[in-house]
């Protein structure tokens, strides 16, 4: 800020505190050539004024918040660019003024940001510690991690804070969303397999027509390959169209596997399980065809650290399988 | 009474006329929205699945359908009726004060059209579209030119406190709304804000809270120097006092503005001066407090019998309790717990039910026998169900709003010995619930008083002329 805006600032800040203090001043002393107490004289549609004198516990009110504004403008940041006040606190590091500058602080573990994220460490950290490792410092299996209630009990919090945005208070996810109750994986369900999930993120992709050509999924070849793809999961179709999509689904197994079972390796789901991400109704699988689809799980490992990844692991490990 | 006004010079009531019974419409209006809009929070159902009934765009319908149609229908009424009998003269401009009226119900009009069609600047109490701004910015200056055109004319040597206030709100709000208005058009219904980020929220808050500043506090100030001395038949208490009260607090509302960006982007320094400033309006505001409640010293038994300083002296109240509220709630420790939650629901709603929307209600009874020719209201005993109705709906609302604010501010900042969040939102959302629905019964309770005053004003206005008579009252 410029030192001539700095100045506007403290000039008027000043002036307006001041000049309150300067009239409760005047009009607390001066009687205005009238007697305490008695009419001033004019009248407005009958309505006449008095001239008493101001309310002393009044007075005493304002001066006191004037006197306590003064103090507190002395006290913290308040003239423009002119100091941080006699405290010198500020909200945040106000020397960072580019985004290196931010790089150079993060690095230095001394940004405002990592400073509140340390402290939280300092307090919590020992917590997350004690609930993922054994006495070695190893981290304990996350399976075994589920079978204590304790940890389950965090990572339902975690989750709830973090994950339930996407996937529901309840877990059972939402359209593009997976459920994460029902035991049924896009990569995998085993402890490391979630774990991985979490840390790195998942990229899925259905790509547009299943990578057939426009022709190929003309709207005859598209209705076909939609009703081959629900009898795969038993679904009622026309049995001749059916017949004839499933030619068409040879492009499909890359991903899908021959029978249609998926591959998690990939992240491509099991068709033949009535599990549907994007909805199973005709319409949408139709969609899915013709538009194909992207999902994002996020990496948590940077915004939650590891110790936490692997409670939430737990906790949502815990929600396909029985305690132990 | 009548005879009193006989002997007055030729003042122009037509407009004051109209603008009374549209408060009275535009306030049934503006609060029928806002109980839909709080059932809609219990029943999300009652949008019907429609895009112009979510609360998404009800609910800046509701705001400025009280605050710019409801409150400044009420402000106009008032100020040209005080203006005129104040200052011994006729509005000043001839037709331009009708062209007020026929631009502002025009205005309101156009709000009801296109917000809930979606048009929204997204600027809250300013969502109005471009061509909408500039079609207020030109009533409102033709309402300057009449009202200040007035104060010239005047046949008195002072000017009288009322006029101050209606003065300072009338400049104050000309200023913000073109300054915070500011935006480059890029379509007839689209435009962008001139301003960016931190300084665009700056500049809409500085907007936002003097909204409540000169037109909600400044403007119904000068409502109720005129209404409680009138009423009561007493002098104003003190004449110091008004001056004090007014300087410091036109001087120190401008800068409140920041507090409404605590723990934001917002500079240190702003935030800092948007405390302190917010703190020592304090004493200013309850100046108004003061000169209006003892104003009736020597004359509190009138509140037996008259409901209609009943009125006016509640509003007193209800202003002096939020007036105290909203300094605190500007204290940056306070509103670590309070902001985004609604207990400033309940603030807001202190203030505009309790203390605009009652003291409006008091001056409108005081106004309707004047200006149609009767020595009395219909009926006084309905003007008290009103008063009682209104008493406990503003009660029910803002003690409601209390309690769910500062539980949610105490659930969202509830932390567990691992550092987790206690409570996730929803269920902050879900026990506020029982809240929500006292807030709706308060807000019904409250629109069933404007109802009767409706009906109490159409018997008033339909009886023949001087047929209505107060009943002799203990002096």
């Amino acid at each position: 800020m410029s030192t001539f805006w700095s100045i506007w600032i403290t000039v008027i800040t000043l002036t307006v505190i001041i000049g309150c203090a300067v009239i409760l001043y005047w009009c607390a002393k001066d009687k205005m050539g009238v007697q305490e107490g008695e009419s001033m004289g004019h009248t407005f549609d009958g309505i006449e004024e008095l001239n008493t004198g101001l309310p002393k516990w009044w007075v005493g009110l304002f001066v006191f918040t004037i006197v306590g504004a003064l103090v507190y403008v002395l006290m913290f940041p308040s003239f423009g660019g002119f100091g941080n006040g006699l405290l010198g606190w500020t909200s945040a590091d106000q020397d960072i003024v580019s985004k290196q500058d931010s790089i150079n602080r993060a690095a230095t573990s001394t940004s405002q940001y990592q400073r509140e994220m340390n402290k939280a460490d300092e307090l919590y950290g020992e917590v997350f510690k004690g609930l993922t490792h054994d006495a070695q410092g190893q981290y304990l299996p996350v399976e075994e991690v589920a079978n204590n209630t304790e940890a389950v009990k965090v990572g339902q919090r975690l989750f709830l804070q973090n994950c339930a945005q996407c996937h529901g208070s309840d877990a059972r996810g939402a359209k593009g969303f997976p459920n994460l109750t029902d035991n049924d994986w896009l990569y995998g369900g085993t402890g490391d397999i979630i774990k991985t999930t979490l840390m790195e993120g998942r990229k899925g992709n259905m790509p547009i027509r299943g990578l057939l050509s426009e022709e190929q999924l003309d709207k005859e070849g598209l209705t076909n390959l939609t009703s081959y793809v629900l009898s795969l999961s038993g679904r009622k179709v026309n049995a001749i169209e059916a017949q004839k999509g499933k030619e068409l689904f040879g492009t499909c197994m890359g991903c899908h596997g021959a029978d249609g079972k998926g591959m998690q390796a990939l992240g491509a789901p099991n068709l033949t399980d009535n599990v549907w991400l994007y909805g199973g109704s005709r319409k949408d699988v139709e969609t899915t065809l013709l538009h194909g689809r992207n999902g994002v799980m996020p990496a948590w490992k940077d915004i939650l650290g590891e110790d936490k990844v692997h409670i939430i692991a737990a906790y949502v490990y815990s929600l396909s399988n029985e305690k132990e | 009474m009548t005879s009193h006004i006989e002997t007055q010079p030729d003042y122009n009531y037509t407009v004051v006329r109209q603008f009374t019974v549209m408060t009275i419409i535009w306030g049934i209006v503006g609060m029928s929205l806002g109980v839909l809009i709080a059932a809609q929070l219990i029943w999300p159902a009652l949008n019907f699945e429609t895009p112009w009934l979510t609360y998404s765009r009800l609910r800046p319908l509701h705001t400025n359908a009280v605050i710019f149609a409801f409150g400044v229908c009420a402000l106009m009424a008032t100020s040209f009726y005080v203006v005129q009998r104040t200052c011994q003269t006729r509005l000043f401009g001839g037709p331009l004060a009708q062209a007020v009226f026929w631009g502002w119900q025009l205005v309101i009009l156009l709000a009801a059209i296109t917000l809930p069609m979606g048009y929204t600047t997204s600027k809250e109490y300013a969502e109005l579209e471009w061509p909408i701004d500039i079609l207020i910015a030109v009533v409102w200056v033709m309402y300057a030119v009449v009202f200040f055109g007035t104060i010239v004319k005047r046949k008195t040597s002072h000017i009288y406190v009322a006029n101050w206030f209606f003065g300072a709100f009338i400049i104050t709000v000309a200023v913000l709304h073109i300054v915070n208005s500011a935006a480059v058009p890029v379509a007839m219904m689209k435009s962008y804000s001139v301003y960016a980020g931190a300084v665009d929220a700056m500049v809409q808050w500085w907007y936002g809270h003097n909204a409540v500043g000169f037109l909600l506090t400044a403007g119904f100030l000068g409502m109720m120097y005129y209404f409680v001395p009138k009423q009561a038949g007493r002098p104003v208490y003190s004449y110091r006092l008004s001056i004090v009260h007014f300087w410091a607090l036109t001087s120190v509302y401008i800068w409140a503005g920041p507090h409404h960006l605590h723990y934001t982007a917002l500079p240190d320094w702003a935030q800092s001066l948007g405390m302190v400033m917010s703190l020592i309006l304090f004493a200013p505001s309850w100046g108004g407090m003061i000169n209006g409640i003892m104003t009736l010293s020597g004359a509190w038994h009138k509140l037996r019998y008259d409901p209609i300083l009943r009125f006016l002296i509640v509003s007193l109240s209800f202003y002096g309790m939020s007036t105290f509220e909203g300094p605190m709630m500007a204290i940056k420790t306070v509103n670590a717990l309070s902001h985004y939650t609604d207990w400033t629901i309940g603030h807001v709603h202190s203030g505009a039910l309790g203390w605009v929307a009652m003291v409006s209600i008091g001056a409108v009874y005081h106004l309707i026998p004047n200006l149609f020719g009767q020595g009395n209201m219909y009926s006084t005993k309905l003007v008290n169900v009103h008063f009682w109705l209104a008493t406990v709906g503003t009660v029910l609302y803002i003690v409601a709003m209390w309690i769910s604010g500062v539980m949610q501010g105490l659930m969202w900042r509830a932390v567990n010995a691992d550092g987790t969040l206690t409570y996730s939102f929803v269920e902050s959302l879900q026990a506020s619930y029982p809240f929500y629905f006292v807030r709706f019964l308060g807000g019904a309770i409250f629109l069933s008083g404007m109802l009767l005053m409706a009906y109490n004003a159409y018997k008033t206005i339909v009886a023949p002329k001087g047929s209505l008579q107060p009943a002799p009252q203990p002096a």
